[in-house]
């Protein structure tokens, strides 16, 4: 797990679902063959509506025309981020789109779940409102040992909660390798 | 101190004893049920990660419900049904309900009722988030993603988090304008739609208790919409009754003792309760009915697990009988069962099926169909400009289909009494 996660912003509201996070109707692409597996990436957050799309503006978009990509790495989000469906092509299809952690308020139970033990992303917990202090496209550092992002884009800096009980599954890159370094399978 | 349902459930699987709150665990699972939208990535995560050593823990306690995206053209939905398929008949699956044969059931929450999967004091594991349904069964019942259900497939295990109890009691006699829905559109008002994340939620009172099992189901299936791990409600003459009717006999009766400890507690008075939606955007968006009266509508439906249930189908007919649905109105029964339950039940006299039929309502196939979009070629899917009205359970941007589409939930009761005018309508105005 990397301690250090550098990358660009890009900002959304509260009670971001799974259906904004992937559409229902892309689920049917496979997971297991790789020229599929990018479909998930290219329709990450597609079912976000265009003006709350990258706050405070809107209007942009996650993933740009043809691509499977993102420019941006780090997702904030606010309260009840990924509420919804249990699909876990949800924190897929983020992780395939190149994002690496999230930082909001709280999660759903299922999608937390999932970006844990599926080892997809780390989903963090800010100790404040965060989605109306960074914006979409803002340069952030987030250190996991000192519990803390920086905006290096204006030079702020916020308290993150720490992991807790789930650290050890992160640190292993999910609850495969957790339980084979603990011998359960 | 004293101990809720859920908590007793979870000493039981986990073996363990004296547990609180916040503490995680290891629970044995009594049942995994997967789809076809996530049962061919848990195989396939399965398969990669216990490599040569891949092995079902118990194939009985494997269940299979094809249901999802069934009645489609869309190749790589049909050949996510077959890799269930080919996975069935490659493990001799004795659980596997496949499209296109006479096993076909339909919704997986509701087909887990009526298949018997669903028994009281057990831990039943599903690859779907509205798997809290089966909690009416006073049984822990809740949804993972495909990793979760990958290691269960082949450990049978899951490490949970004891959940805190929330207790929501319905006092009163429930009066024939309202439903489950209403009730639990009441309670996602209350707490919003993260007002019950990681605990669970137990439904209890009076107004419970003269509720059958299919109404009862309503409730703890959108406690997942509050957030909640799990709902549940405890077993008493009505669970009894529908278990010896599908001839199970034996099973472990948990209640909650008088000084378990609860996160919070709600108290109601059904009669003081109105029908009740959940406006565009949100379940937890709620309006009383009369305030949004008038509200033209583009299309009706009535399905999914949570509001294509037989019960819900009876509410529904008591006002379409007679009438003729003024916009499409989509009647999706939940499982196959109910399907057929169409065809034989009567309301004065006239078939359940017949009464829609005449209403001018199109009745579709059995599976979840456009309660979560789908397919393009999805029955009911809404598009661009649909203002729909729904027994479904969720309203967020694009779930029925388009983003550019508007979702009201309701009843059944609200949902035929619009459909025959068009428009959000109350529907003690029919009744």
């Amino acid at each position: 797990m990397e301690k250090i996660i550098k990358g660009k912003a890009y900002v959304l509201g509260n009670n971001i679902d799974t259906d904004q996070i992937i559409p229902a109707e892309h689920l049917v692409y496979s997971t297991s063959i790789p020229d599929e597996l990018k479909m998930y990436g290219h329709f990450a957050l597609s079912g976000v509506p265009i003006d709350k799309a990258g706050l405070p503006n809107g209007n942009i978009p996650f993933i740009k025309d043809d691509k499977t990509e993102s420019e941006f790495t780090i997702i904030i989000g606010g309260t009840n981020f990924g509420c919804g469906s249990s699909r876990e092509h949800a924190p897929l299809a983020l992780n395939v789109a190149g994002v690496k952690a999230i930082i909001a308020e709280s999660y759903a139970r299922i999608f937390y779940r999932n970006s844990v033990d599926g080892g997809f992303l780390i989903p963090i917990e800010s100790e404040e409102k965060l989605n109306d202090k960074i914006k979409t496209g803002d340069e952030l550092e987030i250190d996991l040992i000192k519990n803390l992002v920086k905006n290096n884009s204006n030079k702020t800096e916020f308290e993150l909660k720490p992991l807790g009980s789930v650290f050890e599954i992160v640190e292993s890159g999910g609850l495969f390798n957790y339980a084979r370094k603990n011998q359960m399978i | 101190m004293g101990k809720t349902i859920t908590e007793k459930i979870f000493e039981k699987n986990s073996h363990r004893k004296n547990l609180t709150p916040g503490e995680s665990v290891w629970l044995d699972v009594d049942v995994l049920m997967t789809h076809d939208v996530c049962g061919p990535p848990t195989i396939s995560i399965w398969k990669n990660e216990f490599g040569d050593k891949a092995k079902i823990w118990d194939k009985d306690k494997l269940v299979i419900f094809p249901d999802h995206y069934i009645f489609t053209k869309n190749v790589h939905a049909n050949r996510n049904v077959d890799v269930l398929r080919q996975f069935a008949s490659e493990y001799q699956l004795p659980n596997y309900y496949d499209v296109g044969t006479e096993r076909y059931k339909g919704v997986c929450h509701i087909a887990l009722a009526e298949e018997g999967y669903n028994i009281p004091g057990t831990v039943l594991i599903g690859t779907d988030s509205h798997t809290c349904t089966s909690g009416a069964f006073g049984m822990f019942a809740t949804g993972v993603g495909n990793t979760d259900a990958a290691f269960i497939l082949g450990t049978g295990k899951i490490w949970e988090k004891v959940p805190e109890s929330m207790k929501f009691i319905f006092n009163g006699e429930l009066p024939n304008y309202l439903t489950a829905k209403d009730l639990i559109l009441q309670i996602l008002g209350d707490i919003t739609t993260d007002g019950a994340t990681y605990r669970a939620m137990e439904f209890d009172g009076e107004a419970i208790r003269q509720m059958n099992m299919y109404e009862r189901m309503t409730l703890t299936n959108m406690a997942i919409e509050a957030g909640g791990m799990n709902g549940i409600i405890s077993v008493d003459d009505v669970t009894r009754n529908y278990l010896n009717e599908i001839g199970i006999y034996s099973y472990d009766e948990f209640y909650s003792d008088n000084d378990a400890k609860y996160y919070s507690t709600y108290k109601y008075d059904v009669s003081k309760i109105e029908p009740t939606v959940a406006k565009p955007h949100s379940p937890d968006n709620r309006d009383i009915v009369r305030n949004v009266e008038g509200t033209k509508l583009t299309k009706c439906y009535i399905g999914s697990c949570t509001g294509g249930k037989i019960t819900d189908f009876q509410f529904a007919v008591k006002i379409l009988f007679g009438n003729k649905v003024k916009v499409p109105t989509f009647v999706v029964p939940a499982s196959t069962q109910v399907a057929k339950q169409l065809e034989v039940e009567t309301y004065n006299g006239i078939t359940l099926k017949n009464i829609f039929e005449n209403a001018g309502c199109v009745i579709a196939e059995s599976s979840c169909a456009a309660c979560l979009g789908g397919p393009s070629d999805t029955i009911g899917r809404s598009t661009d400009g649909d203002v729909v009205i729904s027994t479904t359970n969720r309203n967020f941007p694009g779930r029925m289909g388009s983003k550019k589409s508007e979702v009201y939930l309701a009843s059944p009761l609200t949902v035929a009494a619009s459909a025959i005018n068009g428009f959000i309508t109350d529907p003690r105005n029919f009744l």
